[in-house]
């Protein structure tokens, strides 16, 4: 088991956001959220990546914790430390990319193994190259962001949170930001992920690709778990009223 | 009084000018940051001083604040000044300015995308090093341009040194000009004062050129 999330309650001021939501996700195992807008899809994400503190319930990573609430109260972390360690389990991809403009692709894709992980410089720049060539991106080495499509930013954004070399990445709505003619390429990279076995977590708004791609789907209402299962049946069959209606308005 | 004589005399005081910029320069750049992070503290009391104090020094002249840096010391204290106004002058000059540089910093970095820091922490970069090599470096480009504004402000307002009868250049042409009743001395003033403010301009406009490889 390579994320762990029990329990978990989220509330900002006075809005509860999630309730009492459950994921595990197992190495080697693609997870799609789908769900309509508000239902908290990002708050589960940036609760697991420690964006922001739940309230209440249980995160481990990798047999790890990092969260847990005894009795009830409140949830206490661990210390800064253990926190640190664990964020070097997984990886997290924006829906708005959130490159450093003034950092060339090939060090976007770079610094952090070098900053960070304190990896040795040669070898963090030959695996950048050799990720950025995954990409389809070799010759885009020394541009900056700003001279990329947001399908090509989108990329070096994948590049750079697997230089980190993740156990798990996180993708908040990965092409949400893009042309509909450049989300091919994207879905595409990810896709390829998948083949490779990369344990990974999408929420997403392209069905046709959730269906594809993943081993579960979890259909997130009201910041509830309403559905969870196999691809083939949350989309072919669903059991629930409230997905059946969801998947409707999308297919219309 | 001969023109040389006259061109010397004010050269001398050019160059007080110029120190005055410089130091200026070298010493509220970084003070305003260190203001910055006090308005900006968690700590309610000190963000509440240090706000407080950047208001006091925007809202009143800077004659008048040297005017206090110079004569405070000694009503309030009765303490001696003697040999103490060329501190005075850049203590007012570095607090004014830096004051307004804390002012600029925090607009830019208010105005940063969370997303970046978002991004540098799912990194794992560490605090400090997200601010000085994510947040800092984007943040200094964008305020450049206010800063140039300050700048230029800057040597123009070196002038007010003459409040505490500072030798430099304005000081100097307003003396020889009334002691040789010569319209000269402010041609000559005007004329520095120019030049500096265009070399200040190019240089100025060179650096963000040099920041213009990405937007
Ligand atoms: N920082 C915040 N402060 C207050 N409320 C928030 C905050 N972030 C999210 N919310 C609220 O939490 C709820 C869930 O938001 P969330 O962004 O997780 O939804 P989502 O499923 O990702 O939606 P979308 O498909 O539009 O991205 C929404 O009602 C939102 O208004
Ligand atoms: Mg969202």
């Amino acid at each position: 088991m390579i994320l762990e999330m029990k329990n978990i309650e989220k509330h900002f001021e006075d809005c509860e956001v999630l309730h009492d939501i459950s994921l595990s996700v197992d190495s080697g195992e693609v997870v799609s959220i789908i769900g309509p807008s508000g239902s908290g899809k990002s708050t589960l994400l940036r609760c697991a990546t420690f964006l922001e503190k739940i309230d209440r319930g249980f995160i481990s990573y990798k047999g790890e914790t990092v969260a847990h609430t005894p009795d009830g109260a409140k949830a206490e972390y661990v210390s800064r430390k253990e926190i640190a360690k664990a964020k070097n389990y997984f990886g997290l991809v924006f829906q708005n990319f959130n490159l450093f403009p003034h950092y060339s692709v090939l060090k976007n894709v770079m610094d952090a193994p070098v900053t960070v992980q304190k990896r040795d410089r040669k070898e963090a720049e030959a695996e950048a190259v050799k990720l950025l060539g995954k990409m389809g991106l070799s010759d885009k080495a020394n541009a900056y962001p700003c001279q990329l499509s947001g399908g090509q930013k989108q990329r070096v954004a994948i590049a750079r949170a697997l230089a980190m070399n993740p156990d798990i990445l996180f993708f908040d709505e990965p092409t949400s930001a893009l042309d509909p003619e450049l989300t091919g390429e994207v879905l595409k990279i990810i896709r390829q992920l998948a083949d490779e076995k990369m344990t990974m977590v999408i929420v997403t708004h392209e069905m046709n690709f959730a269906r594809a791609v993943s081993n579960r789907v979890i259909f997130m209402d009201g910041g509830y778990i309403v559905e969870e299962g196999d691809p083939e049946e949350v989309f072919g069959n669903p059991k629930q009223e409230r997905t059946r209606q969801f998947l409707q308005n999308y297919n219309q | 009084m001969t023109l040389t004589t006259m061109l010397t005399t004010m050269g001398a005081g050019m160059l007080r000018t110029i120190g005055i910029f410089f130091l200026t320069l070298i010493g509220s750049l970084p003070l305003g940051m260190v203001i910055m992070f006090g308005r900006k503290s968690k700590n309610r009391v000190l963000s509440a001083i240090v706000k407080g104090f950047i208001s006091i020094i925007r809202g009143t002249p800077l004659m008048l604040q040297l005017l206090v840096w110079y004569f405070g010391p000694y009503y309030l204290f009765g303490w001696s000044i003697k040999g103490y106004r060329y501190p005075a002058i850049l203590i007012g000059f570095i607090v004014n300015y830096a004051c307004y540089f804390a002012e600029i910093y925090r607009g830019g970095i208010e105005a940063m995308d969370r997303g970046q820091y978002e991004a540098a922490e799912i990194l794992g970069y560490s605090k400090s090093q997200t601010f000085f090599l994510i947040i800092l470096p984007q943040v200094i480009k964008t305020i450049l341009p206010s800063i140039t504004n300050e700048v230029i402000t800057l040597v123009k307002d070196t002038s007010l040194a003459f409040t505490l009868a500072y030798q430099e250049v304005f000081s100097l042409a307003k003396q020889i000009s009334a002691s040789e009743t010569s319209f000269t001395p402010f041609v000559v003033a005007g004329i520095f004062y120019f030049v500096a403010n265009y070399v200040v301009a190019y240089v100025m406009d060179r650096i963000e050129k040099s920041m213009s490889f990405y937007s």
